[in-house]
């Protein structure tokens, strides 16, 4: 009944090549025709053209949100990729060779054969501080990045210090400034110089951006307030113990305490299987 | 330790899915008929076809049924299987002079050629709930007689055209080497080009175009238009044929088109120069039988002609961004989608921020004990 991929041929084509010039000017956001997908908007839409577009029969895919493989979207991301094209699937870093992800980069580093493809809501870091494209594409095309460094600068002024939380802007290669997302502020610094391919994808926003392998991205700072990743001050996943991951907290009953989990559950099976191995 | 997360994913989808099979036909009924849907919902199918943009009004009621009868789940489901469809070609440009009208007003003119026909229009009807439709025994079934013996295929000249031929209105040029702005196609750019405005507007969420174009009727815009015609039909459309290129008629599309005169504007004519005063034109043309939708486009198509919007609905990026049922519906609900990761960053800032400004009291009280 539907083309290999979904859809239709034309169409993974002309999406390839928004990619390819994306991938030419790392950081730079490619407006592309996107198309309605069996999927809402908002939901993934952009990560899932691409995945669709660039994937292959052999392909291995990991599909997660949020971190989690379990997660009832990315379970119905990959059940749509599975019917139109009966790849492989799997929960395992290593072993994927194209990855979905909605707002994590997996804790363990991703290798130069793999490509990590993240869904995006939001492509327009200068959205915080200009609502109207045509004033934010001429500020890009003139790298003319102040109201954003004033935002920072209010930031500090009013709040005592930086209050951006997930969707830290960055800079590529000191030339365009990028949305991260919303990752982490703990995944940005796996931005910079990665061994792998990034591919950002805006379904209902219509842009696609890249981050290529070896790329110098740069989280947006001010001389004196440094960038800063979350803290999680000495607390450890209540599952496998460990203290260097982005973790969730558990809210216990009744408000009071609080427990982690890790957010990567592949990473976090990983490290439980390895310590039942070691006992 | 009791971890919930939403796990079980696969699980949980599949009881969903049944769940949803489950309540579109219990209680016992029979399932709804598509030819009766296509038939006695007929205004809910154009309102699919329409935001769905693809005129195939069985795939319409397919997928209302599919929906429980939600007219923009129904509408999204036409555009994902729009998606998989390729585009095989462009029609040549319909004229709608050629429509075979079902209704067809004026608001300007009392009496014009061929004259006012309402047709199947709810306008003059009391809203009074029918309780007899409750149970009905009797309906209609015969098509009204034609009385006199005017031919019926004839071309019907249009009010604009009237209102051109003497100089009144402004006459849109032409470029004949431009080819139309596809928006499935081709990236949306601001300022948007009117083929591409036109195309954002048409398959635009039906309560969406019309808050947008009351909000200018309200003055939040300066559109006010009065309407030339509005006229529903079917519309011949026409390919050029891919060995012999010779014209043929694929099909009728029904649609209903109108035309507004808007204010008029000072212009000068590109071949003497000369200077002059023309009506303005709003054009709405939608698929199906919707005549508020087709009104208000009329208006929005003229408010965003303005260079320099004075209110939102002037400003091309406030309106063709924020009118699409999929765009908007989509990126409501994703809301329900985790945010765990996000809302813990934010929280990390917040407990961060919260424990400086306590740091702060506290060396303030310090201080203030000190003297």
């Amino acid at each position: 009944m539907y083309n290999f991929a979904l859809l239709d041929e034309n169409s993974k084509r002309e999406i390839r090549r928004a990619l390819l010039k994306a991938i030419a000017i790392p950081g730079f956001q490619v407006p592309f025709a996107s198309r309605e997908l069996p999927i809402f908007f908002g939901w993934g839409t952009g990560g899932l053209q691409i995945t669709l577009s660039v994937i292959g029969k052999d392909e291995i895919l990991k599909v997660f949100d949020q971190g989690d493989d379990d997660s009832v979207n990315a379970v119905n991301l990959k059940r749509l990729i599975q019917l139109t094209t009966g790849v492989s699937i799997t929960t395992e870093t290593h072993i994927a060779t194209l990855l979905q992800t909605r707002h994590r980069i997996p804790e363990k580093r991703l290798r130069s054969d793999q490509v990590l493809v993240l869904q995006v809501p939001m492509p327009e870091p200068l959205r915080k501080v200009e609502f109207r494209e045509t004033e934010t594409v001429r500020m890009h095309a003139e790298k003319d990045y102040g109201k954003m460094f004033v935002k920072l600068y209010e930031d500090v002024l009013h709040h005592g210090e930086i209050t951006l939380a997930s969707d830290y802007p960055v800079i590529v290669v000191d030339r365009h400034l990028m949305a991260t997302t919303p990752i982490p502020r703990w995944d940005v610094p796996k931005l910079n110089q990665a061994d792998n391919l990034y591919l950002f994808g805006a379904g209902r926003e219509k842009k696609i951006y890249a981050v290529p392998p070896y790329t110098q991205v740069t989280p947006l700072s001010l001389d004196d307030y440094a960038f800063r990743m979350e803290d999680f001050k000495g607390a450890a996943c209540v599952f496998c113990g460990s203290t260097h991951a982005y973790l969730n907290e558990i809210p216990a009953p009744g408000g009071g305490g609080q427990a982690h989990a890790c957010s990567d559950t592949n990473f976090c099976h990983g490290n439980r299987k390895r310590q039942v191995i070691e006992k | 330790m009791g971890y919930v997360g939403v796990k079980g994913g696969s699980d949980a989808i599949m009881n969903a899915d049944y769940l949803v099979e489950y309540y579109r036909c219990r209680n016992g009924g029979i399932p709804i008929a598509i030819k009766q849907i296509q038939d006695q919902m007929r205004l809910l199918v154009d309102k699919v076809i329409s935001e769905g943009s693809l005129y195939s009004r069985e795939v319409a009621a397919i997928a209302l049924k599919q929906s429980e009868g939600e007219p923009m789940e129904a509408a999204y489901l036409v555009r994902a299987f729009r998606s998989t469809v390729p585009r095989v070609c462009f029609s040549i440009p319909a004229k709608s002079s050629e429509m075979f009208c079902i209704r067809r007003i004026s608001s300007s003119f009392q009496h014009i050629p061929w004259g006012q026909v309402l047709g199947p229009s709810r306008d003059y009807t009391q809203r009074l709930i029918r309780f007899e439709l409750k149970d009905e025994q009797s309906f209609i079934n015969d098509p009204p007689k034609k009385e006199d013996d005017s031919p019926l295929d004839e071309p019907v000249e249009k009010v604009v055209d009237y209102l051109r031929k003497q100089g009144l209105m402004e006459t849109p040029v032409k470029d004949a080497q431009k080819i139309p702005y596809d928006i499935t196609r081709q990236p949306m750019v601001f300022p948007m080009d009117r083929s591409a405005r036109l195309q954002r507007l048409t398959r635009g969420e039906d309560g969406a175009v019309l808050a947008f174009g009351y909000a200018s009727l309200r003055g939040w815009g300066s559109v006010h238009p009065t309407l030339a015609e509005v006229r529903v039909g079917y519309l011949p459309l026409k390919i050029k044929h891919p060995y012999w290129k010779t014209e043929v008629t694929v099909g009728h599309v029904m649609v209903t088109e109108v035309e507004s005169i808007c204010s008029f504007e000072k212009t000068v004519d590109p071949k003497n120069g000369k200077e002059s005063y023309v009506f303005t034109l709003g054009y709405g043309l939608v698929f199906g039988h919707n005549d508020r939708k087709a009104i208000a486009m009329s208006i929005l198509d003229r408010a965003l002609c303005s260079e320099i919007p004075s209110s939102p609905i002037e400003d091309q990026e406030f309106v063709l961004h924020h009118i699409d049922n999929m765009e908007s519906q989509g990126f409501i609900s994703h809301l329900k989608l985790p945010h765990y990761v996000s809302f813990q960053s934010a929280l990390d800032r917040i407990r961060s921020i919260q424990a400086k400004m306590r740091e702060a009291a506290a060396d303030k009280l310090q201080g203030a004990g000190h003297v």
